[in-house]
């Protein structure tokens, strides 16, 4: 049987929820022999998604047009989307910007008003993304699998949702050690 | 004052009558269309043709036919005239002594009028709302002496249950059988309360019957606090109804001077005052539990019922609280008997109910109609259908009702009928819509009127709605999937299953029942996917 | 005293007349969800989390206002209900702006709690990101709106147990949100005590006491119990 073709991204968070997924140690040696790391900030150095993934990990928000695409992507080519901590499943820090009122404000905020030296507005199409008006969780713009929240999730949280997968069996999202947010 | 009193001024009235009586529309939409400049040149005219002593000028209420206005109409001749403007005036007074009036002649046997049975409306547009000898020499306060005379509270109660009256602020709740609540409750002290505060879109019977006979709603709340044992009452009007609020002020002073409100009316050991309580316009006060609170000085939110008002209300004493059409019904219903009332309309919708027929139709205006009409007989021949177009739908029921297609328009106007095809009765609301109309941004309408309107109090209606609005906007602007309509169905259902107060109960019917009959516009405007590219800017739904 | 019998959830129960039927839920270890309740102030019924099935009546009923009756057959947890709960629970997350990881009351936070216990682990309505306020005018607490739900309990445990009346409601709908003495800041209204018992009665961590930071709002909910105790049966040690 081949293995498990296991990814990782991340869109608009802090990598809080990777550093949690590397903090399950030991167990990761177990993990890695389980799967195929395809794609993954932390774990591979490919920069392109592949085809055919099993189960992707999506930390953070949707919040520019490069997140869109990557996501759209993601969905495409995988088989079970988790949302991953927080960010992904609420937008949480990331979208305290929406508060602003939309892209034009918090760019001018950001990059005028609190600008040290020579304010201007950041603008490279297709170098540098551009922001949406709002950021989002995953699961408005593309159907999601599991959710899993957390900020970041626990390293034993982490474990018990992708343990079952491994064996082909759904996680039991329940209980506040599942689901607590924050 | 007694019976006699009565009679000796309704006498002395009609002995002052003169041969012609011009009545001048003074509601508020006729006012609107410069009536009241139209009456000043009409007594200026007659003055100057010398015929001071043959022409009464009465100002009175509403005659029903608002999109026609300002409405003269000459009596006994049976001469009614159409957006008479002031210039006018002058030709319809000449016209008395055989001249020509250049202002338009309005069709009194036109379906639109003769379709309607008033009751409620019986002198509206008719009586001088701002004298009382006027409403007295209409048989006014006949009743009141009746019931004061020569029944006790059961029998009017009895009277009332037998009617088959039931509530005309939209719920439809016997009435007869909430006045013997509140009368069986122990304890000396009980309130009535009269809710004037109508507030659906396009809605205006209430305004018209207090501005246009407010001593009619008078008298049968004094005839119902006899009948349940209150001695004080409240009439909650809103205050976007100054002229209502004007007439029912004096009227009240009036019925005071004849004895027919304060202590020991018409020489019986029964005392009643009415006091005017002015609602700042939240539609939520319309809802008789946030009314209460209202009145007591309170922010006008819901509580829940159990208990009902008719057990705890203002200020935890049993409370009366009835609609103005309501309580317009009861003189008629204690003068002319049960058995005459409740000969009206079908098996368990008894008596006439007024609707503002509004929208795309040619006749727009208050109608009174009996109950049991169809709605193709209201839209079609009274409302003469839709100018250059064909009828897609009818809402009736305000922000809580639905709407109901063009081809159920036979559905006869009746409490149970209207429900069984998800709309309601509502407090007397129709608008109708041509086939241009889009029945989502309708919905769309009305639920952006239900979170504007909603209290905040509880969260099914204070974010459901929200999210409900979101979720049509989102639809409008061609960004929802087939998720979002469905999740859309599952939150009209919570919100409707879960709010505290009809408000929000009935907040997703206008939703619900486009979708039950309209579904295919809603799917049309779904998209595979929640996001769009619109003109290179990448927009989310 | 009389008794009343009724059904809860198929248990036989019998219990003193009068009582609501949250509170014999509560006396019988029967878990109801709530979020407007609080122990000790008037229930208003506003957050409809309580809401329950009873046999032979078509709505549901809020369990925290409904007298228990004879013969009654109460269902408080089916799909029904559960569907309607996780989907309120949805609709408060979505309204305000609620980011648990930096909140002064997480892990300590009914809404939090509600969250969990209703098995929310995502909302499917969409975020409204409103732009509320803070008030930190007062020298010793803070309000901050992003993260009231509008339960009132700070309202009524201040006009009933502390007789202040400082808080109230404004505005209305989305709109609505709680204010201080005639809409001014907290910190100038003069009938404030300064009690804290609406830093305690608050769910969430929308009033807290200033320097607080994140997960620090520990809350003494059992204060107001005993307080209310304390005056109505003299017992004052806890």
């Amino acid at each position: 049987m081949s293995k498990i073709r296991f990814a990782t991204i991340w869109l608009a968070g802090c990598s809080g929820c990777h550093m949690s997924f590397l903090d399950m140690d030991e167990w990761l040696i177990e993990l890695a022999d389980q799967v195929d790391v395809v794609y993954s900030p932390v774990g591979s150095d490919l920069k392109d998604y592949p085809e055919n993934v099993d189960v992707c990990l999506v930390e953070g928000g949707v919040a520019n047009e490069d997140n869109l695409e990557l996501i759209q992507q993601v969905r495409d080519r995988t088989k079970t989307l988790i949302s991953f901590g927080d960010c992904a499943v609420t937008a949480n820090i990331p979208a305290m910007r929406n508060m602003l009122g939309g892209r034009d404000p918090v760019l001018k905020r950001g990059y005028i008003e609190l600008g040290d030296n020579s304010p201007q507005l950041p603008h490279e199409p297709g170098i540098v993304p551009e922001l949406l008006d709002q950021v989002i969780p995953v699961h408005q713009v593309v159907p999601i699998d599991i959710f899993m929240p957390g900020c970041p999730p626990s390293a034993d949280r982490i474990k018990a949702t992708i343990e079952p997968l491994l064996n082909g069996k759904e996680p039991a999202m329940e209980g506040r050690e599942m689901l607590k947010f924050g | 004052m007694d019976r006699e009193g009565l009679l000796e001024i309704a006498e002395a009235e009609k002995n002052q009558r003169k041969r012609h009586r011009i009545h001048c529309c003074t509601s508020t939409g006729c006012q609107a269309a410069s009536s009241l400049d139209v009456k000043k040149n009409l007594t200026k005219a007659a003055k100057e043709q010398g015929l001071s002593d043959e022409v009464d000028i009465v100002g009175v209420g509403c005659m029903g036919f608002c999109g026609n206005g300002p409405l003269v109409e000459i009596e006994p001749d049976n001469q009614l005239y159409e957006t008479v403007t002031p210039d006018q005036a002058e030709g319809i007074i000449s016209s008395l002594k055989g001249g020509n009036a250049s202002a338009a002649q309005g069709n009194l046997h036109h379906p639109f009028f003769s379709r309607q049975m008033p009751i409620v409306r019986e002198n509206s547009g008719k009586v001088d709302p701002e004298r009382i000898e006027d409403y007295i020499a209409f048989g006014g306060y006949q009743a009141l002496c009746k019931a004061l005379y020569d029944m006790t509270p059961e029998e009017i109660v009895e009277e009332v249950r037998q009617s088959g009256l039931r509530g005309r602020g939209g719920g439809g709740f016997p009435t007869g059988l909430k006045w013997a609540t509140v009368a069986k409750m122990p304890g000396e002290r009980k309130y009535l309360i009269c809710n004037g505060d109508e507030g659906d879109p396009g809605a205006f019977m209430d305004r018209s019957v207090l501005e246009s006979d407010p001593h009619r709603v008078i008298e049968g709340m004094a005839i119902a606090a006899y009948a349940v044992g209150a001695e004080h009452g409240y009439i909650y009007v809103r205050a976007e109804y100054p002229l209502a609020i004007k007439r029912l002020e004096k009227a009240i002073k009036q019925a005071k001077k004849y004895n027919l409100l304060g202590s020991q009316i018409l020489d019986s050991p029964f005392d009643f005052k009415i006091d005017i309580r002015i609602g700042a316009g939240a539609f939520v006060c319309g809802e008789e539990t946030a009314l209460i609170q209202s009145i007591e000085g309170r922010r006008g939110n819901p509580v829940p019922r159990p208990p009902y008002p008719a057990e705890k209300g203002l200020w935890t004493y049993p409370t009366l609280i009835n609609n103005v059409e309501t309580f317009g019904n009861i003189p008629p219903i204690v003068e002319r008997g049960s058995e005459w009332f409740s000969g009206i309309g079908t098996e368990n919708s008894k008596g006439t109910k007024i609707f503002a027929l509004t929208g795309k139709i040619e006749n727009n205006g208050l109608i009174e109609v009996p109950m049991g009409i169809t709605l193709r007989e209201i839209v079609e021949e009274m409302g003469g259908g839709v100018p250059d177009g064909e009828v897609k739908a009818v809402q009736t029921g305000g922000p809580s009702g639905g709407c109901i297609p063009e081809n159920l328009l036979d559905t006869p106007v009746d409490y149970d009928s209207l429900k069984e095809v998800g709309s309601m009765m509502g407090s007397g609301g129709m608008v109708v819509m041509d086939k241009g109309t889009s029945m989502v941004a309708i919905a769309q309408f009305y639920m952006d009127f239900c979170r504007e309107e909603s209290c905040g109090k509880c969260i099914p209606c204070r974010a459901g709605t929200e999210q409900l609005y979101a979720l049509l906007t989102k639809l409008l602007k061609k960004q929802a999937t087939a998720a979002d309509l469905a999740k859309m169905e599952a939150l009209c259902e919570m919100v409707k299953s879960t709010s505290l107060c009809g408000l929000g109960m009935t907040a997703p019917s206008p939703v619900v029942s486009t979708l039950r009959y309209f579904r295919d516009e809603y799917e049309e405007l779904l998209q595979e996917r929640g996001y769009s590219q619109v003109n290179g800017k990448v927009t989310i739904g | 005293m009389s008794v009343k019998t009724l059904k809860i959830n198929g248990q036989d129960i019998a219990a003193e007349a009068g009582k609501s039927i949250l509170q014999v839920a509560k006396e019988e270890g029967i878990p109801i969800p709530t979020l407007c309740h609080l122990e000790g102030v008037t229930d208003v019924g506003a957050c409809r989390l309580c809401l329950v099935e009873i046999k032979g009546i078509n709505k549901l009923l809020p369990a925290c206002v409904t007298e228990i009756g004879e013969g009654m057959e109460v269902e408080t947890n089916t799909p029904r209900l559960q569907e309607y709960r996780r989907m309120t629970v949805e609709l408060l997350f979505a309204e305000g702006n609620h980011m648990c990881s930096f909140c002064v009351a997480n892990n300590n936070c009914e809404l939090q709690d509600a969250a969990i216990e209703v098995g929310m682990d995502h909302t499917r309505f969409d975020y409204r990101f409103p732009d509320r306020g803070m008030d930190l005018s007062h020298p010793e607490f803070a309000i901050d709106h992003n993260r009231c739900i509008l339960c009132t309990r700070c309202v009524r445990v201040c006009d009933e147990i502390e007789g202040a009346h400082v808080w109230d409601v404004g505005q209305r709908g989305e709109q609505c949100y709680i204010i201080s003495g005639l809409d001014q800041p907290w910190g100038e209204v003069d009938a404030c005590t300064s009690c804290g018992k609406c830093v305690d009665a608050c769910p969430t961590g929308a009033i807290f006491r200033q320097g607080t930071t994140t997960a620090e709002k520990l809350g003494d909910r059992a204060k107001l119990s005993f307080l209310i105790n304390a005056r109505e049966k003299q017992e004052w040690t806890r």
